[in-house]
């Protein structure tokens, strides 16, 4: 942040300070004083994003008790007087500082709202893996909230593209626990509902241990251990098979032609 | 008083449900439609829901009583079109319906009835692999 940025900021609250204070209010939440808290919410929210802590934030609205204390010192003509005044002006100060803070605070909320949001909607990819055919690995933890995107997204792509396999990889689902393959087993009864078979792929061996030390019952369930299993099962069922085929020339080294299903 | 038509179709009788369900609309298509199967002799029943977007659980308890008593009366039921939306809420609800067959859209459900007619049998459900 510039000395610029930081001048203009400060000459912007000391302007729209210097308003609240001449309507005689103390009460920062009072309409008077909506200025300051305008300015202070901008400000506070562009030094959240910029990756400034809270009390940095703060210090900027706390750094004025010090001149704010010695001029009262200069006005005040007695001792009782001058009291009341710093109180005044330290109770209004700390009001100050905790907007601030909590301006700060809501700010980063919003930000790692944003960023959860954007992270849910980019693990959730839905491919067309062939003709009535559609894989979704699912990268990460499942959670409540991310199977029912999850979940969602899957149903819709079914119904669009009139699939009758979904295929459920779950290569990139770290750990298992029985929260998880209750939502696993929920997303394939509600797509067999819908009418599509659902397999599920990419089971790696400690989770399989998992699974079964868990005593969560899978038998309804078709399941396989690697995505290419699954597809080769889902081409099976759909009566459909990978042959192999002369190697041409051109493409031969690109073309390591598996067999499935023969 | 308002009813779902129940159509015959070569040997199956369709259902298609273009309203919002209530209670006693779901009850009438209950009675009705174990009757048409009763006296038709229908083999299998396609009940088309793609137009139901709310359901409540006693609507999917009913379609689940639905196709295990057509079952009873040997007539196959493939519940057809079920929106995201309602699989997720009949699952939410526990409802999963394991005893009921379903298809993406009419066509599938249609070819499904068929198979399984010239199968001969109604209760097989997939075909083991490997």
């Amino acid at each position: 942040m510039s000395d610029a940025d930081v001048d203009s900021d400060a000459r912007q609250f000391s302007r729209a300070l210097m308003v609240a204070i001449e309507s005689g209010d103390v009460d920062v939440q009072a309409t008077a004083w909506s200025d300051v808290r305008d300015v202070l919410a901008r400000l506070s929210e562009s030094r959240a994003i910029h990756g400034a802590s809270p009390s940095e934030t703060a210090t900027f609205v706390l750094s004025l008790k010090q001149p704010i204390f010695h001029a009262l010192r200069r006005r005040a003509t007695d001792q009782n007087q001058l009291a009341d005044l710093i109180w005044t002006a330290s109770t209004l100060l700390d009001q100050l500082g905790l907007l601030v803070t909590e301006l700060h605070q809501k700010a980063r909320e919003g930000v790692i709202a944003r960023q959860q949001q954007e992270m849910m909607e980019l693990s959730t990819p839905v491919i067309t893996l062939w003709e009535g055919v559609l894989a979704l690995p699912v990268i990460g933890t499942l959670d409540s909230a991310r199977t029912q995107v999850v979940m969602e997204s899957l149903l819709q792509r079914i119904v669009d593209t009139g699939s009758v396999i979904a295929i459920l990889d779950i290569t990139g689902v770290p750990t298992v626990d029985t929260l998880v393959a209750q939502h696993l087993l929920k997303t394939v009864a509600a797509a067999r509902l819908m009418g599509a078979d659902c397999i599920i792929s990419g089971i790696r061996p400690q989770i399989a241990q998992t699974i079964v030390h868990l005593g969560v019952d899978l038998n309804a369930v078709t399941t396989k251990a690697t995505l290419a299993d699954a597809f080769a099962l889902a081409l099976r069922r759909l009566g459909k098979a990978v042959t192999r085929t002369p190697p041409r020339s051109e493409s031969a080294s690109l073309t390591p032609a598996a067999s499935a299903g023969a | 008083m308002e009813r779902i038509p129940i159509l015959k179709m070569s040997g199956f009788l369709l259902v298609s449900i273009q309203v919002d369900m209530h209670d006693q609309l779901a009850m009438q298509l209950q009675d009705d439609l174990t009757n048409r199967i009763a006296t038709s002799g229908a083999r299998g029943v396609l009940i088309d829901i793609s137009a139901l977007e709310i359901v409540d659980s006693f609507i999917g308890r009913m379609l689940a009583n639905i196709a295990a008593m057509s079952r009873v009366l040997d007539a196959e039921t493939v519940v057809v079109g079920m929106q995201p939306a309602v699989a997720i809420t009949l699952v939410e609800l526990g409802m999963s319906m394991p005893g009921v067959r379903t298809a993406l859209d009419v066509d599938r459900g249609m070819a499904l009835l068929n198979a399984s007619r010239a199968a001969g049998d109604t209760g097989h459900d997939d075909v083991p692999v490997s």
